[in-house]
């Protein structure tokens, strides 16, 4: 009995003490974030490997998931006599859930875990530590471009995402579902809100950008050096990261359209 | 760390790409290049009973769109609802005397407001109420009056 309530307060003790060097890794990002913005050089190749490298999942994922939008809300909207407001439908979900969400998954599952595994191998051949031999601070030089990286990309994958998504509805609601193509449109115009729909989601995705890199690279910093504990921390960033870009719509999603 | 000019090149596209991405759900998708909030005037209604009126709904004469509905709140005193709508200021002439009446698009669509013009000379200015109100219709209170009314007949 006893044994148990020490595991359960040994267990609390290190969940805490990972948050807690999370959060002290976090600050020390941020102190270094001016270093990257004198050398953006840094930045830039790291936007092609976490950035441009996610493009053409997302393009391929968001023509996707609007083509199946479309096709499953005609066959209900059409009960209803309904099917002119299918743009707005595609829209909606789209800019408000669909484009933050996956394309936050999908950013944690091809950069998330590339970040982990690639910071952890550095860390496991002891490339971070001869750098801190050399004077050059690990974090300034590879944590603080990755992570800024990641912020960036972030929103712009998620735009990219609706924005294709809905193209792709258009393809299927108007193409293929004979829909009036002026509807399509002015129907989405009269009920997506600037203020409301698109910077809601535009917020919602630098949200989980942030929390898709931040773990990613504290994951990848943190990792047991040996190959089996990189390929745990790697799981760890997906896991963690959806769990978290999950838990985190929830919370935004009802402090955003909660009160409308 | 050397980078290569053709990768600076393909992230300025992929910046670039997002921009558009961007531009087009702004301009596209969203209302921003319709009404702007700040170049209207604001008026006030009094109905009965609004039905299920939401803010944002749309306020039209004639079928055309002028405004949208921004507040609605609840008179103590008077026991009626006060409707806020925001007007376009390119209709800024609207008789004084107009009517406002509570519609609903289609048999299940939204309701909105219909704004029918008056006589009168003077205009519609910023905090003008309308007098003539007529409440949005609501079906249970119809299909109610319907049977009372085809009892009373037996």
């Amino acid at each position: 009995m006893l044994n148990y309530f020490q595991r359960l307060g040994a267990s609390t003790l290190s969940v805490l003490e990972r948050l807690g060097r999370a959060s002290i890794f976090f600050a020390n990002i941020l102190l270094s974030i001016p270093s990257v913005l004198i050398r953006p050089r840094l930045l830039f190749s790291q936007m092609y490997s976490v950035g441009v490298l996610s493009f053409s999942l997302i393009v391929i994922s968001g023509l996707f998931v609007g083509m199946v939008l479309a096709l499953q809300g005609f066959y209900t909207l059409s009960d209803f006599g309904a099917e002119g407001m299918l743009g707005v439908m595609v829209a909606a979900s789209l800019v408000r859930e669909l484009g933050p969400v996956v394309a936050a998954l999908l950013f944690a599952g091809r950069a998330g875990s590339a970040l982990t595994a690639e910071i952890g191998l550095m860390k496991a051949t002891e490339q971070l530590s001869g750098m801190e031999m050399m004077a050059v601070d690990p974090v300034a030089r590879i944590v603080a471009p990755r992570f800024l990286a990641g912020l960036i990309s972030m929103p712009i994958l998620a735009t990219i995402f609706s924005a294709v998504g809905i193209m792709g509805g258009y393809f299927i609601g108007v193409g293929l579902l004979g829909i009036d193509e002026g509807g399509y449109w002015s129907q989405m115009q009269a009920k997506i809100d600037f203020n409301i729909d698109i910077i809601n989601g535009l917020i919602k995705s630098v949200v989980f950008g942030w929390v898709v890199t931040w773990i990613a690279v504290f994951e990848g910093h943190d990792a047991i050096p040996t190959s089996d504990g990189v390929s745990r921390a790697t799981t760890r960033t997906v896991v963690h990261s959806a769990f978290a870009i999950l838990a985190l719509d929830f919370i935004l999603t009802a402090l955003m359209f909660g009160d409308i | 760390m050397y980078v290569s000019r053709s990768i600076e090149i393909i992230v300025g596209l992929f910046v670039a790409i997002g921009f558009l991405a961007m531009f087009f759900l702004t301009m596209q998708v969203s209302n921003l290049s319709g009404f702007n909030k700040e170049t209207g005037y604001d008026i006030k209604a009094g109905f009965e009973n609004i039905g299920s009126l939401k803010v944002m709904a749309p306020v039209s004469i004639a079928g055309v769109k002028i405004g949208r509905v921004t507040g609605i709140d609840f008179d103590s005193e008077s026991f009626e609802a006060i409707v806020t709508m925001s007007i376009d200021s390119k209709f800024n002439e609207l008789p004084s005397d107009s009517s406002a009446s509570i519609l609903t698009a289609g048999l299940l669509g939204e309701q909105y407001i219909g704004l029918e013009a008056g006589g009168e000379e003077e205009f519609l200015v910023e905090g003008s109420k309308l007098e003539l109100t007529q409440s949005a219709l609501v079906l249970e209170q119809i299909i109610g009056q319907f049977l009372f009314s085809k009892d009373g007949a037996d």
